[in-house]
């Protein structure tokens, strides 16, 4: 009897070691085309854009293949250029002021559509636009609103006094105006987000609150707000990382420019590769480089901080 | 908030003469289809184009991404972390810096300028979305169910194709729309990999349009508001999903 026991455990153990390399084949052989798929159209070009950015590369040493190894030669090129303060200037400025206000507007929106009535969810949809439509459209739209003669930004100043303002022609406003535009892309990003973080927030409070007479402001400050910091975290840190990567709004309405008034580090990457007809290459990836190393600092932030929110 | 949708409906009613006058009217009063003419005959190639890249994004990304998402969900590989934490990564890195890496790569392949080139760079935006939404929604399908397949001696392909897939019909659709919207408006890799090619995508037919003639804004806004059609559609058809995309790629990975 015990024998039989015995041996009856000693066959299961190396049978259910085999089933779990089985499953492991398995798990794998469906894993099989995402990695290798990640490791051609993602490691590979990522290890491109290095090579590149260490490389004297030109159009012709694409056609003949021979580029000069440089080190970090193209590093030095980039950051002694008179681009490049203007440019972290832009990009931090840029990216700092969009989240800022995208989050402001974005919550105040969600707390708006939090009480219900007539129309809410259809009001809420329509709010989505923005955020779906094609950058290109939303940015050529804006392009044509914000138009020093004809535009219809510049003729509502008007009737309230104030004078017509060069918004995409004027370095002192060419930022403010990208801005402008990429505030208005982000924010129903934002209201979705914080309005499901609202949803989750039980009505009991609030109802237990407003009998012991808290106002809105205090409801708002008490409850709300303190109640909705992870999910206030998470939109924060996701509008950073978008918002650096940030380049269709800035290039379609002002192409950096005018003079560098513009320019981030994702436009000026693109204009180094691509937006001159004697494109260095090299240079281009090295900004691109720089970008990527940023993103991922604030990246892996991200991924820290859900970390601790799944254990905690 | 919607002022500006509005207005670029305007403005592609506007004739060309009222174009640039101030004030200018708020409603398009002597409404013209001029735009929508000029932006049929010119730009209807590119749209037809812009079609073809998103429904191979789409095909492309949700092949790739629904079996992953599925290993990851239920099948317990050993360096699922790993793989998680790539995904997530492989999310924040820049388009324009992808673009880069691509050029170089199909330069010498030769992939420049056509089209399965772009629908495998545009899917780089949507796969790691893709696995990630589908492991979120696929691990919320029972267990039970999945050894009740085995016991019954379905294999594990057959499994996922006849049990998993069907039950996680929300997930394709979600993964399917924002795979369709992304390919559908990129511009960066349109503009990298495929400037000058006999195909060109919608956005850089507008793009081209607002460069060349800056004059005829109620044709670049007609292009415009057939460039937002599927934006609108979708959000007519699939609201919900986008929303649950929207909270489910941002809180739930």
């Amino acid at each position: 009897m015990t024998t039989t026991v015995a041996r009856a455990t000693a066959a299961a153990v190396p049978a259910g070691r085999r089933r779990r390399n089985l499953d492991q084949w398995a798990a794998w052989g469906f894993l099989l085309p995402v990695t290798v798929y990640l490791a051609v159209f993602y490691a590979f070009p990522l290890f491109r854009n290095v090579d590149l950015s260490l490389r004297n590369y030109t159009v012709r040493s694409f056609v003949q293949g021979d580029a000069p190894f440089t080190g970090l030669a193209n590093y030095g090129t980039v950051l002694s250029d008179p681009t490049f303060l203007p440019a972290l200037a832009h990009t931090a400025v840029f990216t700092g002021a969009s989240i800022a206000f995208q989050y402001t507007i974005g919550l105040a929106l969600a707390v708006f559509f939090r009480q219900r009535f007539r129309l809410s969810a259809t009001l809420r949809a329509l709010f989505l636009v923005p955020w779906l439509l094609p950058l290109i459209v939303s940015a050529s739209t804006w392009s044509w609103m914000l138009n020093s003669d004809s535009g219809i930004v510049n003729t509502a100043l008007g009737l309230v006094g104030l004078g017509p303002v060069n918004w995409l022609t004027s370095p002192q406003w060419s930022l403010v105006s990208v801005i402008i535009a990429n505030i208005w892309i982000g924010i129903p990003f934002n209201l979705v987000i914080l309005y499901s973080g609202l949803q989750t927030i039980p009505d009991s409070l609030y109802e237990a609150a407003a009998l012991d007479g808290a106002s809105a402001w205090q409801r708002f400050w008490r409850i709300t707000f303190p109640l909705l910091r992870p999910v206030s975290a998470i939109t924060l840190l996701l509008g950073l990382i978008y918002t650096l990567k940030v380049f269709d709004v800035i290039w379609i309405m002002t192409r950096g420019g005018p003079t560098d008034s513009s320019t981030t580090f994702a436009t000026w990457s693109y204009r180094l590769g691509f937006g001159t007809l004697l494109p260095s290459f090299g240079p281009a990836a090295a900004v691109g480089n720089l970008l990527v190393v940023t993103a991922l600092v604030f990246g892996l932030a991200y991924i820290r901080f859900q970390r601790k929110l799944v254990t905690s | 908030m919607l002022f500006p949708v509005y207005w670029m409906l305007t403005v592609s009613f506007t004739p060309e003469q009222d174009m640039r006058k101030s004030p200018p009217d708020l409603f398009p009063v002597h409404g013209t289809l001029d735009g929508y003419r000029a932006a049929l005959t010119e730009q209807l190639p590119y749209l037809g184009t812009s079609v073809v890249i998103a429904l191979g994004t789409v095909v492309l990304t949700v092949a790739l991404s629904a079996p992953a998402g599925f290993a990851l969900a239920k099948l317990r590989p050993r360096g699922a972390g790993v793989l998680n934490f790539l995904l997530l990564a492989a999310q924040m890195v820049p388009g324009i810096i992808m673009a880069m890496g691509f050029y170089a790569i199909y330069l010498d392949l030769g992939l420049l300028q056509s089209v399965p080139g772009l629908i495998v760079a545009d899917s780089t935006i949507a796969v790691p979305f893709g696995v990630l939404i589908f492991a979120a929604l696929m691990s919320s399908i029972p267990d039970e169910l999945l050894q009740a397949a085995k016991t019954d001696g379905a294999s594990r392909l057959r499994t996922f194709w006849s049990i998993v897939l069907p039950m996680s019909r929300n997930g394709v659709v979600t993964v399917s729309v924002f795979a369709f919207l992304w390919a559908w408006s990129d511009f960066v890799f349109a503009s990298t990999l495929d400037n000058g090619g006999a195909h060109e995508p919608i956005t850089l037919g507008i793009y081209h349009y607002i460069g060349n003639n800056n004059q005829q804004w109620n044709a670049i806004m007609a292009t415009a508001v057939f460039a937002s059609i599927p934006a609108a559609v979708i959000l007519v058809l699939a609201q919900r999903y986008v929303a649950a995309g929207v909270t489910a790629g941002a809180v739930k990975d």
